[in-house]
């Protein structure tokens, strides 16, 4: 009963209450989340429709393999966290502490991949404004640079947002797993780490709309 | 508190599904279907983020207040879209009134 007070915050009937409370709010968060992305991919929509065979020749300056690989490894870290939401649920402290390292881990392997492929891209001298040279040749489609400069554009600020994202992910995982170890979590009371699930299962929904629309275009 | 715990065996189902359909975006991206291909990759991805919203999120588990939630904000985003690209998607239409460009270059 004590242990119940002591995470029952003062302001909610019940910790049933209390949960609905913080799962709704991260849903308002969610929301705006995703209009802010919205709103990059309705740029991305409004360029594409503009300079078609530009964001095609762009779009095979992408390794889908890469791409490809890199979503799996989100989905299974969507998995394992989703995995942890349920150890948290069910009490298990150490499975919980295993399946958060475990997200991170993979999460940390997301962004070890992202960094090699902007590094990749640095050589290519294809990065909009930090280091940028027109290509001398194309690979399908002979286009205005500009127009390859704004699909490139696009590319790095919405996978760079994206990546943000994920580093604020690991973090919040990191502390989760602080949390979890000093056993502040039980099957009562688990509210940051099922709303850390649905921040993170939010991001994982972001990628899978950007990998097909940023690596996969006019591959046929 | 009674919270729904998800069998696991779901959860493997809903990962199976997903990189399936991952491998099924990546394959079909390969075959030319002219303005088709944009209108798969997105049904694939919309598909993948229901599922993922519904069970990974446990929505389909939810209150019918986090349902609200949930619809009011791609409510929202389809408003921004439909607005947004109604009018980039539509200035082609109308064609530009000749006596303008003529009084500014006679």
């Amino acid at each position: 009963m004590s242990e119940t007070h002591s995470v029952l915050a003062h302001q909610f009937d019940d910790l049933e209450q209390q949960f609905e409370a913080s799962t709704l709010g991260m849903w308002a968060f969610l929301i705006t989340e995703v209009l802010f992305f919205g709103g990059l991919f309705t740029g991305y929509a409004v360029y594409r429709s503009q300079y078609p065979l530009a964001f095609a020749e762009g779009s095979l300056h992408l390794d889908y393999r890469i791409g490809a690989i890199n979503t799996a490894v989100l989905i299974c870290s969507s998995l394992t966290m989703a995995l942890a939401v349920r150890s948290a649920q069910l009490g298990r402290r150490r499975s919980l502490i295993g399946f958060l390292l475990l997200t991170m881990l993979l999460g940390s392997v997301f962004l070890g991949i992202k960094v090699f492929e902007y590094s990749h891209k640095y050589h290519e001298h294809l990065i909009p404004g930090i280091n940028f040279v027109p290509p001398h040749e194309f690979i399908r489609f002979h286009v205005d640079p500009q127009q390859l400069y704004v699909f490139l554009s696009f590319y790095f600020a919405m996978t760079g947002m994206h990546a943000l994202h994920m580093i604020i992910g690991v973090s919040v995982l990191a502390v989760l797993v602080v949390l979890a170890w000093r056993g502040r979590f039980s099957s009562e009371y688990y509210n940051p780490v099922e709303v850390a699930g649905l921040y993170w299962h939010f991001v994982d929904i972001v990628w899978i709309f950007l990998f097909p629309l940023l690596y996969l275009i006019s591959r046929s | 508190m009674a919270h729904h715990v998800v069998p696991q065996k779901i959860y493997l189902l809903v990962f199976a599904t997903l990189i399936l359909l991952t491998l099924v975006t990546v394959d079909v991206a390969f075959y030319d279907l002219g303005l088709l291909n944009l209108y798969v990759a997105l049904a694939i991805a919309v598909t993948k983020a229901t599922i993922v919203i519904l069970y990974f999120m446990h929505v389909k588990y939810s209150s019918r207040l986090v349902w609200v939630f949930v619809g009011s904000g791609f409510f929202w985003l389809a408003i921004l879209l439909a607005l947004t690209l109604s009018d980039f998607f539509t200035r082609g239409w109308s064609p530009l009134p000749s006596g303008w460009t003529s009084m500014i270059m006679p």
